[in-house]
């Protein structure tokens, strides 16, 4: 039971710490990406077509990291060059994933209900790891976008915290007048936190399709990204934070289907609109932008 | 460059060309599908009242994201605020049955805004005493708003049968006033009309209005003014959420008569184009809803006669507010600055600054 709820909650926090690592980099760049959740759906779409129709699962992941940096590429186009707002075109993505989806998905698989059911992502026991009774089972027995994910948490610490790369992004989202002064080239830096953002915004939605329902329904991210965007800021920018709200979220959306199963008299919504009210009384209690990059949203224009 | 009218089109007009190149790869006819649209939009007399039945809430959408947009407030909540509007005027509607009309319908549209404002200032005062950006307190509001309204017709507000998830039905006296029967066409777009006319007056002819437009021009600049930002943004927001609230409230009165899951179809983000087509000005709102709801209705019968999936809607709505944007920017001036380096750049400055700046 204990052992099905912790491995619940990682599959679950999964695909949200992956999407808010990258959205970490972008946002330590000095860009906001509410586009994120679209970047998801697509990846999450185009990771499933290419995966049914190659018959390779590998073919689906680059599909959907492919799906996820054309959406970020289209907004970097958009808010790094040409300085537009970065909320109203992060959502117009949004909108326009939907869209694009739902139309291909009706295309590609019609609207027969005939089920496209891809093979599942193979799970990776660690070793020894996997056989320590509890937390074997429940955290060293996934497949390897896992555990990707949760190696991206050390590594995106050193490379914010410990190199001169990290130095040169974050201040291209403090002082941008300051690094394009100094040389280090603003509009570049968050062009390539937006690429690599996209790499892993597209795998997420491709964790969504190739590792957990292993089929697609429209809008199957289903707020996630949104939830990604909440976790960069309750994990206070900082890629440790940022681990430990993924699994804040993933512990409730494993709870809600622990609790469903259960039959418990508590109206299922609520445990639906968990996760979105504990960012939201997160957030009340601890306040916004204390550790936000001082130049966030706010479109660059050299002057 | 181009007249303030022409860019919305100008940019209407290459959304529809990427629409074109898009059929054309799905193996459909543009040409059928845009006539199909036409046909389904404004063909009859019908298509034509049920394209005005289809604006009327993006007609309040539409002026609560001109509102908060105004002040550069990013309320991506209307679709929230409108579901908890709608809630509370589904709520209150069926125990008003011995109420005179008048004022059994104002009861109920004064709940909707009321539910509304409430969801709307929870986001304005995160923003204004926590410092919560406010894209993501809307955006997490509205999918509590959307569990809110699914628990409302699975539990409290069920139907006595308790056959259905949806609410009992309003008492007839709550309905808001229709004409021209069997057409759904009601009082809601005469509302929208008069609010829109109430927005533009409230934004361009007085003192809170310049002081929300200056907020939204520069919010540190607006503070040495004594402009009072912490009250204005609740006060910003609650409006922009009670505008929508009432348009859920709207919809419910004259068109459902009773709750159930997913009312809005996306009302509240279809609303963002809606605004930025009629560039936030009030009185233009009401076209630009007009022009989205008609392609709405359309949609519903192209997929019928074309079997293209309605949510190309949405596909047109995210093409026309990103090529806006990109029509909109100055910043195409210092673009070759960007990519050829500074010197580019000054040598070029007197033509490029002079075809960037728009009258």
């Amino acid at each position: 039971m204990l052992e099905a709820f912790l491995n619940s909650t990682i599959s679950m926090a999964t695909p949200i710490l992956l999407a808010a690592i990258g959205e970490l980099l972008v946002e330590e760049s000095g860009v906001i990406n509410i586009g994120i959740e679209g970047a998801m759906l697509s990846g999450a779409f185009f990771a499933l077509a290419a995966a049914w129709f190659s018959g390779w699962t590998l073919a689906g992941l680059a599909a959907g990291a492919a799906a996820g940096v054309a959406v970020n590429a289209i907004l970097a186009a958009l808010v790094v060059n040409l300085a537009v707002s970065q909320v109203v075109a992060g959502t117009a993505l949004d909108i326009l994933a939907v869209g694009i989806t739902g139309v291909y998905y009706r295309k590609f698989f019609g609207v027969t209900g005939q089920a496209i059911i891809v093979k599942p992502l193979r799970r990776i026991a660690l070793g020894p790891l996997a056989k320590i009774p509890i937390l074997g089972p429940a955290l060293f027995t996934h497949n390897a976008l896992v555990y990707l994910a949760f190696a991206l948490v050390p590594a995106a610490g050193l490379l914010l915290g410990r190199t001169r790369y990290g130095l040169k992004l974050r201040a291209a989202g403090e002082r941008p007048e300051a690094a394009d002064a100094l040389g280090l080239g603003v509009y570049r830096l968050r062009w390539q936190a937006l690429i690599a953002a996209g790499v892993l915004t597209g795998l997420s939605g491709a964790y969504l399709t190739l590792a957990y329902a292993n089929t697609f329904v429209e809008n199957i991210s289903a707020g996630r990204g949104f939830v990604a965007l909440a976790v960069v800021i309750l994990g206070r920018w900082n890629p440790w934070g940022l681990a430990a709200a993924s699994i804040l979220f993933g512990a409730a959306m494993a709870l809600q289907f622990g609790l469903q199963a259960l039959g418990t008299a508590i109206p299922y919504q609520l445990f639906l609109a968990l996760p979105y009210a504990t960012a939201l009384a997160v957030l009340a209690g601890i306040g916004g932008r204390a550790a936000s990059p001082s130049a966030l949203g706010e479109p660059y224009r050299r002057p | 460059m181009l007249s303030s009218l022409g860019k919305p089109l100008a940019a209407l007009a290459l959304a529809a060309a990427i629409i074109s190149a898009v059929l054309l790869a799905l193996g459909a006819s543009p040409a059928r599908v845009f006539i199909a649209l036409y046909q389904g939009a404004l063909g009859n007399w019908f298509a034509l009242t049920d394209t005005m039945v289809k604006a009327t809430p993006l007609v309040f959408t539409g002026l609560a994201i001109s509102l908060a947009f105004s002040a550069a407030l990013w309320n991506i909540g209307a679709d929230g605020q409108l579901t908890v509007g709608a809630i509370a005027a589904g709520a209150i509607g069926p125990h008003l049955g011995g109420w005179p009309r008048p004022l059994a319908i104002a009861a109920v549209l004064i709940a909707g805004a009321a539910g509304g404002a409430i969801w709307g200032a929870i986001a304005g005062w995160l923003r204004a005493r926590r410092d919560t950006n406010e894209v993501i307190s809307t955006i997490m509001l509205n999918f509590v708003a959307a569990q809110l309204l699914s628990w409302s017709v699975h539990g409290p507000l069920m139907e006595p049968s308790r056959a259905y998830p949806a609410s009992s039905p309003i008492a007839p006296s709550a309905e808001l006033y229709r004409f021209a029967e069997p057409s759904r066409l009601n009082l809601g777009m005469l509302l929208g009309l008069a609010l829109a006319a109430g927005c533009f007056l409230l934004l361009y002819r007085t003192e809170a209005g310049f002081e929300l437009r200056a907020m939204g021009r520069n919010r540190r600049a607006a503070t040495f003014f004594a402009v009072p930002i912490a009250r204005l943004t609740v006060a910003a927001m609650a409006l922009s959420g009670a505008l929508a609230g009432l348009g859920g409230a709207v919809q419910v009165s004259a068109i459902t008569h009773r709750l159930y899951e997913k009312l809005s179809p996306g009302w509240g983000y279809e609303a963002i184009a809606v605004a930025l087509v009629a560039r936030l000005n009030p009185l233009a709102i009401v076209a630009s809803a007009i022009f989205f709801g008609a392609l709405d209705n359309g949609s519903q019968a192209m997929q019928r006669s074309e079997g293209v999936s309605p949510v190309l809607v949405q596909v047109i709505q995210g093409m026309v507010i990103l090529i806006l944007l990109a029509f909109d920017t100055p910043a195409w001036a210092n673009l070759r600055e960007q990519v050829f380096g500074r010197g580019a750049a000054i040598e070029a400055e007197p033509a490029g600054g002079a075809g960037s700046a728009d009258a």
